[in-house]
């Protein structure tokens, strides 16, 4: 056998073959994707945005829906209390003879600022408190678990009347109003995001950055947290709803801001059920279309995100 | 089950002392002088401040008042309202009507989340169940005092089917208009759980074998669907509480209901921090202890649970 005989090498026929191909025609799909194509054949879903998004516009630019001032000297005559409709005012005026439209759309701000001011705050300490839990576990998710207990023990409206209580009139803004509300809401968006970070951290993702050398803490920012925040996000339009009508409840108990507030609007127009019900029906339909909208949209986006209750339609 | 029993009383105790901790923490660890609070605009005098300073004790440390506060709630001595009635009597008084007001709204509920949600379950995507959806939707966005207004001047002043206000009688029949708003505050959520819920079950094979032994339509939904999509609904039950506490409060205070809820209202109309803060520890009390209650029950209901160690 001599060494220097050549050996035979087939020539390559096969044309090459890429594993895992990716075909470019087929349709992305991811979960938000999936949503989306849901979502945009659903006409009540658009019915809900363009909602939100009037209820935004009216609450960032009052003043271009009306020229009346909603309270103060010079805007609101006693002579006109619980008037009827006249030119200028489509929808006459409140009991202290304010119009009822201005206080309507200057009311919208109000509501919004502490709605989403109370929402930020309950879902920033929820996500991390949940994240943190679940990520680290241990001690540490036993200890912020029953601190999470805890807050979900206490009705977060009936916190917020304490905290509205204690705090002195002159202290009160919508900052401490935000956070009465949203410093005691949390504990369900904790819970929800300490499940969702439990199922997450299992991935093989997150194993694969924490072994590319990637620390514990940056994983859990960059990845896990970007794939946990679709339940979150759900429940963060929800509770704006929520915040709303717990705005609305303490101004109407009288332990709000006080100035203009639909609460504070239903709260003066009860004494006058019987004479005057369209003072009370106003700001009820104008909270209750607020409150809607946003409920309606984080609905549709819970079941458009979750491929079981899309199931159930 | 013993075991379990204990186990969840256990659990119970850190989450009663935290929730009463911080409470009592809100109200005299806060920044604002509790002593000017109480007298609101006025001014007392310092003999006056000087008594009340010794009286709860707020001349010692923090941890020394709330063991004190503990012990009174321990001892069932929750203080005195401004009128110089112990708490622990007007609960006494009050609690009877709030209770009565809480079964009937539950039953309300509980009646029409079951035949609402099982009907919308059978006749799944069909326009029934599409309206149902929405209404139920309306129904959880609608504010609860919204809803106490709508209904006092719809259903008692124009069409006079009910008396606007309870007032000092409160047998069982007055307080339908009450329990009828706070029960479609909360029917909803617990429809909208009935409903997913038969739809599983609907989809199992045991309800395919019920059939195929011969069993008609009567018996394989009541018997074998609904009972076992029951079992979600004691959870929801305790969740529903906590609402129709604060629903409580805002409720029996727009139809005068002399409740519980009322007597919460009443004080912070009044701005009775002492008062507000009793109550609101009774509520999470009472919170607390149906939560309790509820997890047991629902231990006894599927043993699955009894054995998560």
């Amino acid at each position: 056998m001599s060494s220097n005989a050549t050996h035979y090498v087939a020539p390559v026929k096969a044309e090459q073959v890429v594993v895992d191909a990716v075909r470019l025609d087929e349709k992305k799909s991811n979960l938000w994707l999936d949503a989306w194509r849901d979502l945009r054949r659903r006409p009540l879903f658009w019915i809900s945005v363009v909602m939100c998004a009037i209820i935004v516009v009216v609450a960032l630019w009052p003043s271009l829906f009306t020229s009346v001032p909603p309270q103060g000297s010079g805007a609101c005559f006693l002579s006109k209390s619980n008037a009827g409709p006249e030119p200028g005012h489509p929808l006459g005026f409140t009991r202290l003879g304010c119009d009822v439209w201005s206080r309507l759309v200057h009311g919208t701000s109000v509501s919004m600022a502490v709605g989403l001011m109370a929402t930020a705050i309950g879902t920033l300490i929820g996500v991390i408190m949940g994240a943190l839990a679940a990520f680290y576990g241990g001690f540490l998710d036993s200890l912020l678990s029953r601190v999470g207990d805890i807050f979900f023990t206490i009705p977060y409206i009936v916190a917020a009347i304490v905290v509205m209580t204690v705090v002195p009139r002159d202290l009160r803004n919508e900052l401490v109003l935000a956070f009465a509300i949203g410093g005691f809401s949390w504990a369900s968006t904790a819970r929800i995001m300490r499940a969702e970070v439990l199922r997450v951290k299992q991935l093989d993702f997150v194993m694969a950055s924490v072994s590319l050398g990637l620390s514990r803490f940056k994983t859990l920012v960059v990845h896990v947290l970007p794939n946990a925040l679709a339940p979150v996000i759900v429940v963060a339009t929800i509770g704006l709803g929520s915040a709303i009508v717990a705005e609305a409840t303490l101004s109407f108990l009288g332990v709000g801001l006080g100035g203009v507030s639909w609460g504070a609007d239903i709260s003066q127009a009860q004494t006058s059920i019987r004479t005057s019900p369209m003072a009370l029906f106003w700001p009820s339909l104008a909270l209750t279309v607020t409150v809607l909208a946003f409920v309606t949209l984080g609905e549709l986006l819970r079941d458009a995100l979750d491929p079981k209750s899309r199931a159930q339609r | 089950m013993a075991t379990y029993i204990l186990r969840r009383i256990i659990q119970v105790i850190p989450v009663f002392i935290g929730a009463t901790l911080l409470i009592y923490f809100m109200v005299f660890g806060m920044p604002g002088d509790p002593i000017a609070a109480l007298f609101g605009d006025k001014q007392p005098p310092q003999a006056v401040i000087d008594q009340i300073r010794e009286r709860y004790l707020l001349d010692q440390p923090f941890i020394v008042q709330y063991l004190n506060y503990l012990a009174g709630i321990l001892r069932f001595d929750l203080g005195t309202t401004f009128t110089g009635q112990s708490v622990g009597e007007v609960l006494g008084r009050t609690f009877p009507v709030t209770l009565r007001l809480a079964v009937l709204s539950i039953l309300i509920a509980f009646v029409l989340s079951i035949v609402i949600g099982a009907t919308s379950a059978m006749l799944k995507g069909t326009v029934y169940d599409h309206f149902q959806l929405v209404v139920a939707l309306i129904f959880i966005a609608v504010p609860i005092f919204v809803l106490a207004f709508m209904a006092q001047y719809f259903l008692a002043v124009q069409l006079g089917w009910f008396k606007p206000t309870v007032g000092g009688q409160n047998n069982w029949g007055d307080l339908w208009l009450p329990a009828l708003v706070l029960g479609f505050s909360v029917y909803a959520a617990s429809m909208r759980l009935t409903r997913s819920s038969m739809i599983e079950s609907l989809g199992q094979d045991w309800v395919r074998t019920a059939y195929s032994k011969g069993l008609t339509r009567g018996r394989v939904i009541p018997v074998h669907v609904l009972r076992n999509s029951l079992i979600p609904m004691v959870t929801d039950t305790a969740t529903n509480f906590g609402i129709l506490m604060v629903g409580a409060t805002v409720t029996e205070g727009i139809f005068n209901v002399p409740g519980v809820g009322n007597a919460l209202y009443q004080a912070i109309l009044r701005h009775e921090t002492p008062t507000v803060v009793s109550f609101v520890t009774v509520f999470v009390v009472v919170y607390v202890l149906v939560n309790l209650l509820v997890d047991l029950l629902y231990g006894l209901l599927d043993p699955r649970i009894r054995y998560v160690k």
